[in-house]
């Protein structure tokens, strides 16, 4: 079963159509990927979600049910354009921010300790956020989102702000929530990341869905008969008939050549002349990066 | 969902308390004024105390022997046969605090007359001497007339005129009252809600600039909605300007009630001197001085009339209403400006918005000055009727007496209009403060306006 499920929604901003008929479907413990250009209408779909806005059509549901007030609590969401008050003190933050969220004071206490411990800013409770890092205060706001344990959690492109370790800190603690039975939302523009952490996607260019589906589907689908094969030393596949070149490059005494298989061709005949061009290192179907398939289907649609 | 406003509400009230410059503000204020008061008139206080000799030289003539009389604390010596230029460089070792010389022309000439000293005289001083000299001359330019039995008729002729006032209301009732007073209070009444309503209001805006421009506002409405972000900020910085003026009051009084003690010890009430009950009216304490002080100064005795009539103000009234138009003035104001907050970047940005929202205000305390000049203006009336400009001017007019049909018209249309500007504020808060990087203006708001949720 969808954990959320958003069906046919539409916003209008006076003439602007900000999200025209768009359906997302997110099952439970999955990480699920909301991407697209800026100003696609990715950040009106997670404003309506959070009932920061509403919808001029289209229903929202939560665990199959209609999403009503309240259910704000059970949703955690870090925006992109994230802040804190500069001159407050860390904890008194956030336990502020997490008294919003519906948690006693106590509790949010107990919760606050443990994660402050295991992302290691212990020490900074009493400090004014003004004199936090960038990396710490993102930190800050990471717990903020997740303190309440919601249901369903919205990353905004939470690893802005992070030195690569941090980075790191970060997306194992975003599979440990998925372990824990939270399903993610996460938008972003670091295709990267969404090879590595989704499961399915959801890509929207100027307000409508233009592609959605599994990650590993998806990239299937737009491999179309590419390959990639690595030669030792300086290496040339005969130019023939049956396949197409697309690139090619040496590297460090290798040749790496990408190639399509034209239709009806068998991948042996193309490996059994590639053999006796050089010593083959490794052979494979060349899957899309999700950056080339964003690319090219926003590129073919504008 | 009210919870939540509340926990809003105790962030608001409790940065702001806490913050430095609230402790200052708050505590020095008073302080401060308090001591501008009370420090010239102590040290005017003990000057006076001490013992002053003073040398009269008159040159050539003699006409005003013993006509300067001696005081607790003033003695005027008539020095015959030394000249000034005997006495100038020595007057103090020889005991005096300054020489007086009066030359022969002071009949006709009236500033032919010197008072050297080495320190600045006190007023108190200067005007004893003055008011001695006037009369002196007075009776000597008279007696020039050589009218008959002129000292009976000055002592008949002699009059103080002071005007009471009465005000008779609807019912009949008779009622002493001040004209002094009811302008005191209208002017206190008019400008403390204007600097209440614009300081608080400004805050408002500030809070919401800033939470819009540091981004929290993202945040936070994830988790509340921006109607209950914006009440929780209105309510809570009214909180803030609540406790500031109580504090003010308390302290006010607190200061007033030691600054009478010390006063009454320092001297006996008798020689109170003029220039330390002048200053003392600006201060509270000229009310409890006032009625704690034998009647033998004519002055002083007036500062009880003056607490009498002041309490025959409708004190009831006067402060049920400034909490009112209080309340609702400022939660009108502070709405707009938190609209404003939220479609601007910026604080700079706010100037364009400003203007035409600092008009009515600025408008409402002229013509509260105004109406202390005339309280039946028609200007007045009409002001104090508009919501915008009605907290200002009704509360000046208050002391010169309303009609009720006048007064009750006024909150009643102070309270539909403010329930409006609350309603509409919000629902540009709640787009504005998600709206970025994009110049906003008037119309840009009325769209805002009609954005469905």
């Amino acid at each position: 079963m969808a954990l959320f499920e958003a069906k046919n929604v539409t916003k209008q901003y006076g003439t602007q159509l900000a999200l025209d008929n768009v359906s997302i479907s997110v099952p439970e413990k999955c990480i699920f990927g909301l991407l697209g250009p800026n100003g696609a209408g990715k950040t009106t779909l997670i404003r309506i979600i959070n009932q920061i806005t509403g919808p001029d059509s289209g229903e929202l549901f939560l665990e199959g049910k209609k999403l009503k007030p309240d259910d704000v609590l059970r949703i955690g969401y870090l925006p992109e354009e994230r802040g804190l008050y500069k001159k407050m003190k860390v904890g008194e933050q956030a336990l502020y921010f997490a008294q919003l969220k519906g948690l006693t004071k106590a509790e949010a206490m107990k919760r606050l300790r443990y994660w402050f411990n295991k992302l290691d800013i212990a020490e900074w409770w009493g400090k004014k956020v003004e004199e936090l890092s960038k990396g710490m205060q993102q930190k800050v706001q990471f717990i903020t989102t997740v303190l309440h344990e919601p249901k369903l959690i919205i990353f905004d492109e939470p690893f802005t702000g992070f030195d690569p370790v941090n980075t790191n800190i970060i997306k194992n603690e975003i599979l440990f929530l998925r372990e824990m039975g939270s399903t993610i939302i996460f938008s972003t523009h670091n295709m990267e990341s969404v090879e590595e952490l989704c499961d399915n996607i959801t890509l929207i260019n100027k307000a409508k869905t233009i592609l959605e589906g599994n990650v590993d589907d998806i990239r299937r689908q737009w491999a179309a008969n590419e390959y990639e094969i690595v030669f030792e030393g300086n290496a040339a596949l005969p130019e023939q008939e049956k396949i197409n070149i697309l690139k090619r490059h040496d590297e460090n005494g290798r040749t790496r050549i990408r190639f399509r298989i034209r239709d009806g061709i068998d991948t042996n005949d193309v490996l059994g002349n590639a053999l006796v061009s050089g010593r083959i290192i490794s052979f494979n179907p060349a899957l899309p990066s999700m950056n080339e398939i964003f690319i090219r289907v926003v590129e073919s649609r504008n | 969902m009210m919870n939540k406003v509340s926990v809003i509400i105790k962030r608001e009230y409790l940065t702001r308390v806490r913050k430095k410059s609230f402790i200052i503000m708050t505590i020095l204020a008073p302080l401060l004024m308090a001591l501008l008061i009370v420090v010239p008139t102590l040290l005017m206080m003990n000057q006076e105390q001490d013992y002053k000799k003073i040398a009269v030289i008159e040159d050539g003539t003699d006409l005003f022997r013993g006509k300067i009389g001696n005081t607790k604390n003033l003695e005027f010596v008539y020095l015959e046969g030394i000249r000034i230029s005997d006495l100038k460089n020595s007057f103090e070792q020889a005991g005096y605090y300054g020489i007086l010389y009066i030359s022969p022309e002071i009949i006709t000439t009236p500033n032919a007359i010197q008072l050297l000293s080495k320190k600045q005289p006190p007023i108190g001083m200067l005007e004893h001497i003055e008011k001695s000299l006037e009369k002196e001359i007075e009776k000597q330019k008279l007696k020039a007339y050589d009218i008959e039995d002129l000292d009976e008729i000055m002592k008949n002729v002699e009059t103080r005129v002071s005007i009471q006032t009465i005000k008779i209301d609807d019912s009949g009732n008779v009622k002493e009252t001040s004209t002094g007073v009811a302008m005191a209070l209208a002017y206190i009444g008019g400008f403390l809600m204007y600097m209440l309503v614009f300081m608080f209001g400004a805050q408002v805006m500030r809070g919401v600039i800033e939470e819009k421009t540091s981004r929290v506002v993202e945040v936070i409405v994830s988790s509340v909605k921006p109607v209950q972000l914006m009440m929780g900020k209105i309510i809570g910085i009214a909180l803030v300007g609540l406790t500031q003026f109580l504090i003010w009051v308390f302290l006010t009084i607190a200061i007033a009630g030691s600054l009478k003690s010390t006063v009454l010890q320092k001297s006996d009430l008798q020689e109170l001197s003029r220039d330390a009950a002048r200053s003392l009216m600006a201060e509270e304490t000229r009310v409890q001085t006032a009625t704690s002080i034998p009647e033998t100064d004519t002055r002083i005795s007036e500062f009880g009339k003056l607490f009498e009539t002041a309490m025959n103000q409708p004190w009831g009234l006067i402060i049920i209403s400034f909490i009112f138009y209080f309340i609702t003035g400022y939660l009108l104001y502070a709405s707009i400006f938190a609209a404003i907050g939220s479609a601007v970047d910026n604080e700079t940005e706010t100037q364009q918005f400003m203007l035409p929202v600092t008009i009515p205000i600025i408008l409402g305390l002229m013509v509260a000055m105004g109406t202390m000049q005339n309280p039946e203006s028609q200007l007045s009336l009409w002001c104090s009727i508009i919501p915008l400009t009605s907290p200002i001017v009704m509360i000046a007019r208050i002391p010169f007496g309303v009609p009720y049909w006048q007064l009750a018209l006024s909150m009643g249309l102070m309270v539909v209009t403010f329930a409006a500007f609350v309603w509409m504020a919000a629902k540009i808060y709640r787009t504005g403060i998600l709206m970025y990087g994009k110049k906003t203006s008037w119309k840009e708001m009325w769209k805002w306006l009609r954005y469905s949720g």
